[in-house]
């Protein structure tokens, strides 16, 4: 049974006690993720995302896990972190992919993309105020025309009964 | 080398920078695949994600059911009887094997053997036949329920498991001729694609790849679930962590693997097959005894029901399925017969009502094909996942292809890549 410590930490210091947890052995980022709590029935909630990082202790030479510790970090509205990917490039990606489905911004680090959606995706998905069923403004090319394939770009009409 | 590539298993998206033939620089877009898995997870019900999970790993995908439902239990607090304990574990085990035979017979057809291919594919044909006897589906499995498993194994599971695991070994068996001691399979797959230890763990890899790299972390070992510290078997381990060693890794994962599943027909605890006929009663029986008043009773006994009432069955499987009334459905007779198990069925299946999970978060991970399969699971006490977040086993790997491919040839991507193991089910969700 994984049973991961949990401990909070500011947003403002993240980075610090992340890279003193490396410090003390825990070697291997687990999994950076957030969750957006503004639909939570939760009386307690203060900031709109909490971010979990998971590290692990593991020893290379028995491959058994020494224990593990989630740090939340609670980010408010425009939520911008310093990125822990000089402390483990995996995390890289996982930032990536949080400021891509969340808009949670790293500093620190080279320019932030998008992982998952294209870059002209507008919004952050896995938002509570993203419908699940929102359309995307069309993308084509700039001069506007459309191309020789009959299907680019054209919503197609439903059916109509007549 | 674009997203529809003959030799990318998926697509993805590989921006080769190059000096000649050297690799200097690589960019690797993922996300053609995006499926929104963890928004739809939000807009069902505990057990509709299920279906969704199948389609994440979708060459084990056994493995995932497994994986999202032990998060749910471990967030509500609940343990499976034994014997479903058992299924989940053949289950895992077969889908782990199919996993490794797709991994090493794609790989090795990109390399040209299209023997070794057909030979494993074939073997994985077998288990897939297997798969649809146990839960009623090839890959589309959804076999796991939040409290147990959706139904017990047929009465033949055990004898027809023994026949494929013969098939499968000897399948096993005639491509290692074929591929291991290959002069032109090594050439290509020796000394490429090699990481060490330190990269690996500090990119967040486990799984086959990181077994062959040296470090023996196997969740199943680590963080026994469900019943697998009964079971003896060996974890392999490489030593240089390049395409060749995680080759054998694989397949040594394989007899790992069918000897697990065939340690859980030794043990595992019997199951509806034996229970005794004189704890039926007939259904007239029951419900006269409910009428004038022997209520106390009506919990001990079963309705013999007639074959005709459309989906009958004894005791909705308590070998397999919790019993906890608020997890899961009661048996039809009960929902039949008694005001209590009508009212469980309805609270169940009405809108809005349904299983609720305690308001909390909980992280618990299985061993993928890949490696560590986490779900993070986020609950709002309501009958939908509040978050569901999978820790794709193969994205903090394609995360570390950049470096893994730096200096290599051209020709180094096909075996590094496929020995990567990606399925894009996972990676992209």
């Amino acid at each position: 049974m994984i049973t991961p410590e949990l401990r909070r930490a500011e947003a403002a210091n993240n980075f610090e006690e992340l890279k003193a947890l490396k410090e003390q052995g825990y070697n291997v980022l687990v999994d950076i993720t957030a969750v957006d709590y503004s639909a939570h029935p939760r009386s307690a909630i203060v900031q709109r995302f909490d971010v979990v990082y998971q590290v692990m202790k593991l020893d290379p030479a028995t491959g058994q896990d020494g224990g593990r510790v989630e740090v939340h970090c609670a980010v408010g509205e425009a939520p911008v972190l310093r990125s822990v990917m000089s402390v483990w490039p995996g995390a890289d990606w996982l930032e990536r992919e949080v400021w891509d489905m969340f808009g949670v911004g790293f500093v620190d680090r080279p320019t932030i993309k998008r992982l998952l959606m294209y870059e002209e995706f507008v919004g952050h998905p896995l938002r509570k105020d993203y419908p699940i069923a929102k359309r995307q403004p069309l993308i084509g090319p700039e001069s506007g025309e459309l191309a020789d394939s009959p299907s680019f770009n054209v919503v197609r009409p439903t059916i109509k009964y007549d | 080398m674009g997203p529809a590539h003959p030799a990318m298993h998926g697509v993805v998206r590989l921006i080769l920078e190059l000096e000649g033939e050297k690799i200097v620089h690589t960019d690797v877009e993922i996300g053609y695949l995006h499926r929104a898995f963890e928004k739809h997870a939000e807009a069902e019900t505990w057990n509709n994600v299920i279906p969704w999970t199948d389609r994440l790993n979708y060459v084990s995908p056994l493995i995932n059911n497994v994986g999202y439902a032990l998060a749910v239990e471990k967030l509500a607090g609940i343990t499976i009887p034994e014997r479903g304990q058992y299924l989940r574990v053949i289950a895992s085990e077969i889908s782990r094997v199919t996993d490794h035979l797709t991994c090493i017979g794609a790989s090795a057809m990109e390399l040209g053997a299209f023997t070794a291919f057909l030979y494993l594919i074939k073997a994985r044909e077998y288990l897939y036949q297997l798969v649809d006897q146990l839960t009623g589906a090839r890959i589309t499995t959804s076999y796991t329920r939040v409290g147990g498993v959706k139904a017990d194994m047929p009465e033949d599971f055990a004898e027809k498991c023994k026949t494929v695991f013969r098939q499968v070994r000897e399948a096993v068996v005639d491509t290692d001729k074929l591929l291991t001691k290959n002069r032109i399979f090594m050439d290509r797959v020796d000394g490429t694609g090699a990481m060490s230890k330190e990269d690996a763990l500090a990119y967040g890899i486990t799984g086959p790849f990181l077994r062959s790299t040296g470090v023996p972390y196997d969740v199943r070992r680590a963080h026994p679930y469900l019943v697998y510290d009964r079971f003896d078997f060996e974890v392999p381990v490489g030593t240089k962590g390049d395409n060749f060693d995680r080759y054998l890794c694989r397949f040594a994962e394989i007899e790992q693997s069918l000897r697990i599943v065939e340690q859980c027909f030794v043990q595992m605890p019997k199951g509806k097959h034996s229970l005794e006929p004189k704890e039926m009663k007939d259904a007239f029986e029951y419900q006269d005894e409910g009428k004038h008043g022997d209520t106390a009773l009506l919990a001990k006994y079963k309705a013999k029901v007639d074959q005709t009432l459309q989906g009958g069955q004894r005791g909705d499987r308590p070998d397999v399925l919790t019993q906890d009334p608020i997890f899961v459905m009661p048996a039809k007779e009960d929902a039949y017969g008694s005001i209590e198990g009508l009212m469980n069925h309805f609270e169940l299946v009405m809108w809005s009502w349904g299983i609720k999970i305690p308001a909390g978060e909980a992280y618990s991970a299985v061993e993928g094909g890949n490696g560590e399969l986490g779900f993070h699971v986020v609950s709002d006490g309501s009958d939908r996942p509040y978050r569901v977040r999978c820790r794709p086993p193969c994205l903090y790997i394609m995360a570390a292809l950049p470096q893994l491919l730096k200096g290599s040839w051209v020709a180094d991507v096909i075996p590094t890549f496929g020995s990567v193991n990606m399925i894009a089910g996972e990676l992209d969700r």
